[in-house]
């Protein structure tokens, strides 16, 4: 990857993720300088209430991404319905329709393997409550390519099988509470 | 990383991708990069074979191997009245206009195994226009057109499409076009009756007549943007002033040097109006 690239954070989410993000985003600053990815297992219905939801919360912009939407620092975006998130190296977003992964599509572990791509070391990638196993595989490919992996800690989760299930892949992974990730997040770009 | 050096499997993809351009004519050469990489990785594996580069040797000697790879290659995943809002917005609001015109064709780009044409052609009907309306169904996958042609869908699929038609304000029962087989249910024939099927690419064709409408849904998500907007060109020259584009819901003509040429006419349903015609 070009210098040029930004350093990018990563979030997949499910069962309890409103909640769980509600911790996280909102603390964002607006100068916050990384772009935020966010892939919730939501629904198939045609439109998603996240992004407005986190909208109206947040100091950073937040949008449902569309397809070739170029990347940009301090930017929410969420993973729309029915869509796999892909990111490209030339720093755009790509979304495909192809088959359900863990039953998800979104998946969380199609998105993170793709980022894990594009930005390789510079990538930050969280794991947090869900009830199912998504996640996980990604989030190692993400350590190896030598990117830093985030997991909260089951014990606080409202669904602790997808923390529980990312930390048996990643033994690596920094295991943190909300605010502790939060904090994390908050101090990585300086 | 790995700096100014592309990744080796990167580099097989493209030579891949360049053999099938040379042999075949299947030009994937532009198609985003993220997708690609992760369905030949899947190919590669299914293949059982060890690298990009076997999958080239043996599509290049082989040609009974290419409709498998083709397989991965190009994503068939459909649905009829896949977001049933988008198909209540043509009936609401573009059908008024189309009413105007004594003959109308309709373009179906990509169009993959049939069933958004059959929900174009289910909705035309409903609405009185199908005898006037020819439907030109597209797409590069030789196994897609067979089976858009063939107009049979699992049983276990209609409880959808029923549900989707209903919530795109279906005037009719969904069961009024099909009879059910055992596993399967068979599109009333009459559907194609003024339906014309061919292998067209969107990369490597050019336009064959002027339309009414172009709905092109969740092709252009697998090209890169140069190539969208080689095709959006494409929907460009075949729409005169008025004519209209539809596209998938996460779609849009935003980042295109094409914008200028359209305007939003159903924002939130991602269907366009064509502007002027271009002066050249
Ligand atoms: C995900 S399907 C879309 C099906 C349908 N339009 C819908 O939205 O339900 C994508 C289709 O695009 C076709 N396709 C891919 N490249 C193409 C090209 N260059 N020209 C025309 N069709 C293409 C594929 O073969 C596939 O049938």
């Amino acid at each position: 990857m070009s210098d040029l690239t930004p350093s990018a954070v990563i979030i997949g989410a499910s069962a309890g993720a409103l909640d769980a993000l509600t911790e996280i985003l909102p603390a964002l600053p607006a100068d916050y300088p990384l772009p935020v990815f966010v892939v919730v297992h939501v629904p198939p219905d045609k439109r998603s209430v996240l992004a407005d939801i986190f909208a109206a919360r947040c100091a950073l912009p937040v949008i449902e991404a569309e397809d070739k939407e170029p990347v940009q620092s301090g930017v929410i975006y969420f993973a729309p319905p029915n869509y796999h998130l892909l990111l490209e190296d030339t720093g755009s977003i790509a979304l495909t329709t192809e088959e359900e992964v863990l039953f998800s599509r979104p998946s969380i572990d199609v998105a993170f393997e793709s980022a894990a791509e594009a930005w390789g070391s510079n990538l930050i990638g969280v794991v947090l409550t869900g009830a199912n196993h998504d996640g996980s595989r990604g989030l190692a490919t993400i350590l190896r390519g030598g990117g830093t992996a985030l997991v909260q800690t089951p014990e606080g989760a409202y669904a602790r099988a997808m923390p529980e299930a990312a930390i048996a892949a990643c033994p690596q992974a920094k295991v943190l509470s909300l605010s502790g990730i939060t904090d994390y997040l908050l101090s990585a770009p300086r | 990383m790995t700096g100014t050096f592309e990744r080796i499997e990167d580099v097989e993809i493209r030579l891949l991708l360049e053999a099938l351009y040379h042999r075949y004519h299947y030009d994937f050469r532009n198609y985003a990069m993220s997708s690609i990489r992760r369905r030949l990785r899947q190919a590669r594996e299914d293949f059982g074979l060890a690298t990009i580069t076997a999958i080239q040797e043996k599509v290049l000697h082989d040609p009974d191997m290419l409709p498998q790879l083709l397989r991965y290659l190009t994503v068939q995943v459909s649905e009829m009245f896949r977001d049933p809002s988008y198909f209540r917005a043509i009936r609401e609001k573009v059908v008024p206009h189309l009413r105007t015109y004594p003959s109308l064709k309709v373009w179906i780009a990509g169009c993959s195994t049939g069933e958004e044409l059959y929900s174009f052609v289910i909705l035309f009907r409903e609405e009185g226009l199908e005898d006037r309306t020819i439907f030109y169904a597209t797409d590069i996958s030789p196994e897609a057109l067979t089976q858009a042609e063939a107009g049979i869908y699992d049983v276990d699929r209609m409880r959808l499409f029923t549900e989707n038609h209903r919530n795109a304000g279906g005037k009719t029962s969904l069961s009024d076009y099909y009879h059910s087989g055992y596993n399967q249910c068979i599109l009333d024939k009459s559907l194609r009756r003024n339906v014309v099927f061919s292998d067209h690419s969107l990369v490597t064709d050019q336009v064959f007549g002027e339309m009414h409408f172009v709905s092109c849904r969740n092709v252009m998500i697998y090209f890169d943007r140069a190539l969208q907007d080689r095709a959006i060109g494409l929907f460009r020259d075949a729409l005169p002033r008025n004519g209209f584009l539809g596209l998938g819901a996460k779609e849009t003509l935003r980042f295109s040097e094409h914008a200028d040429s359209f305007r939003e006419f159903v924002r939130e349903e991602k269907i366009y109006q064509r502007t002027e015609k271009c002066p050249t």
